[in-house]
């Protein structure tokens, strides 16, 4: 889930609504997609915002921990896999920012939000990638829980930030085969040596990665208007279960062990017993204190302000350019 | 202890010496010119495409993120199908990821100009387009190389490159005709980079060999085309040529800058220190 403690503003029961937003939560009720062009709610477009911008950061900030692997990638094929992936991620990046701009917000103001602190990206690109097996383990947790959340996402009530969804959804799964693939080769066919690193990434990513789903329902304070909206479908503990139940076997079939003592089936429930992840750290990491926040952060912005000659350069020459255009038609006239 | 040599003996005596080789004794014909001069197409390909994927997230605009890891993409690629033909032609059972990964920098035969460090984007953009100039007219005269994988590989990789050589110029035209500094910026990448394009068509026994062979073209050949491509789009970007006639070589024989090592230390890592695992 690249969106996590997205601020939902404006909640109101159905007596508190005028007659416009009840009209509005009809149409959200009866299934249709809200378009640009239509009315909505104030509160609906800014928490669609935060969440599309927030979605948007984490697919570009989520390019750093992986293409730390590329130049290293120890085959040309997983070299060039790890390359198309990442520049998926990008292109993700891309149709967001896009989807966020039918909302009245420009990519730079979006940028320099991320840049200045004020927006936030999801929480587990703060964790490093420390071996190969990490890489592989970013495909197959990461993005296995990326797509949980984003398969609902692609029923949401905004239709831009919906027909985004299904694009990347189709994406996305690749990308988690391509995860899968890089551990079956180490788990199945490795040495005790690639089995144990895989062993490794698994540790560290496994909590990470079910925090991604954002807190506990108990204390998601913001979840009830976004999912009035359709903003959002599932709750994060129905998402962090199917997330659990999908992963278990698929980690039995890699030799993996979940580094949860407590993980069992339950039978009654139809699914696994798991423990919650420590939210001290979540709550840590999301406040800045993560292992990469910092480098996350500086890589950007240093891509952004050592880029900005290049930005500029490219505008002076589109107006040289657009003068020059000028000029021939009045010469031509 | 034998006695070393000093700074003042000439190449000749070098290359009496046991074990020396200098570039004069890089002359003669190598056994294998054709695997030889594949593995130069390969790695031109892949340590160009290793340095511009070093800038993966790291771009100044998204659009150029996604553009770059193409680039890099379609480069490694190439890589593939160069180096698994020098292999085969070789005839030793090394696949292009043995040649890739477990070759040392002296067995590396790319130019000099692809290896030289990104610099700043503008630097990386003036890379690119000096050398996809000169890699475009390469794919083409390949086409009609006598040995039907070459042609076969250089019609691939043209339409590839031709879009290379399209992004790149268009950018160096954009950034030479932008603003004061863009310009300035685009000025000094091409100084700084221009003693490293004259390897690119210097010929040497396996040239030869490819020439008359019928499989590639002679590198002087190519020179004309690229100086008119290079004139036309530095006279655009309103960029002045460089006036100075130095060029740097060895890279095609296997003498390279420091920044090789670091490039192979970078990439060969995980090969190199889990020696036989499969990934």
């Amino acid at each position: 889930m690249y969106a996590q403690m997205v601020k939902a503003e404006g909640a109101k029961a159905r007596e508190e609504m005028s007659e416009q937003e009840r009209a509005f939560q009809d149409r959200i009720d009866r299934g249709e997609k809200i378009e640009p062009k239509d009315w909505m709610p104030e509160g609906y477009r800014k928490t669609l915002i935060r969440q599309i911008g927030q979605h948007a950061h984490s697919e570009i900030v989520g390019q750093l921990p992986e293409g730390n692997w590329i130049t290293r990638a120890p085959t040309l094929e997983r070299k060039a896999i790890l390359l198309a992936k990442v520049q998926d991620e990008a292109g993700h990046g891309l149709y967001l920012y896009s989807a966020a701009e039918t909302l009245g917000v420009s990519r730079d103001e979006l940028l320099a939000a991320l840049h200045g602190g004020r927006m936030k990206y999801s929480s587990i690109f703060n964790y490093p990638t420390l071996t190969w097996a990490d890489i592989g383990m970013v495909g197959w947790l990461v993005d296995g829980a990326a797509i949980m959340n984003q398969v609902q996402l692609q029923k949401t009530s905004y239709g831009p930030y919906s027909r985004a969804m299904i694009r990347i959804c189709k994406e996305e799964s690749f990308h988690q085969r391509q995860g899968y693939d890089i551990l079956m080769k180490m788990c199945l066919q490795g040495t005790p040596e690639q089995k144990a690193m895989a062993q490794d990434a698994m540790n560290r990513f496994w909590y990470p990665a079910l925090m991604m789903f954002g807190p506990p329902d108990r204390d998601s304070v913001h979840s009830a208007q976004s999912m009035q909206w359709k903003i959002k479908i599932n709750t994060n503990d129905e998402l962090r279960q199917k997330f659990v139940d999908q992963t278990v076997p698929q980690a039995e079939y890699l030799g993996l062990t979940i580094p949860d003592p407590k993980l069992k089936w339950n039978d009654a429930k139809g699914g696994y017993d798991f423990s919650e992840p420590d939210w001290t750290e979540f709550f840590e990491v999301i406040a800045g204190n993560g292992p990469c926040n910092t480098e996350r952060m500086e890589a950007r912005i240093t891509a952004w302000e050592d880029g900005a000659w290049f930005r500029k350069g490219l505008m002076a020459h589109a107006r040289k350019r657009d003068a020059r255009r000028a000029a021939a038609r009045l010469a031509a006239e | 202890m034998p006695s070393l040599t000093d700074v003042m003996t000439a190449d000749a005596d070098l290359t009496r010496a046991p074990g020396i080789r200098t570039i004069a004794a890089l002359g003669a014909a190598p056994e294998n010119a054709f695997a030889e001069w594949l593995c130069r197409m390969g790695d031109n390909c892949l340590i160009l495409g290793h340095r511009i994927s070093e800038w993966c997230g790291h771009a100044p605009v998204l659009e150029e993120d996604i553009a770059l890891a193409n680039t890099a993409l379609d480069l490694i690629g190439q890589t593939r199908l160069w180096l698994d033909l020098a292999g085969e032609v070789e005839g030793k059972g090394r696949s292009a990821d043995t040649l890739a990964y477990l070759r040392d920098a002296a067995q590396f035969r790319n130019v000099l100009l692809v290896e030289r460090p990104n610099g700043d984007f503008g630097h990386t953009l003036m890379r690119q387009f000096l050398f996809d100039a000169w890699h475009i007219e390469m794919l083409r005269a390949l086409q009609s190389s006598a040995d039907p994988r070459v042609a076969g590989i250089a019609a691939k990789a043209a339409k590839e490159v031709a879009y290379h050589l399209e992004r790149s110029a268009d950018l160096v035209i954009r950034l030479g005709d932008g603003t004061e500094e863009s310009r300035a910026r685009m000025q000094t990448a091409l100084d700084r980079l221009w003693p490293y394009t004259g390897e690119l068509f210097m010929g040497d026994a396996v040239d030869q060999a490819m020439a008359e062979a019928g499989i590639a073209p002679d590198p002087a050949s190519l020179r004309a085309a690229w100086d008119s491509t290079v004139a036309e789009v530095m006279a655009t970007a309103t960029l002045v040529r460089p006036g100075g006639t130095f060029q740097h070589r060895g890279g095609k024989q296997g003498r390279h800058t420091e920044a090789l090592g670091y490039i192979l230390a970078d990439m060969q890592f995980l090969q190199r220190a889990y020696p036989g695992a499969v990934w």
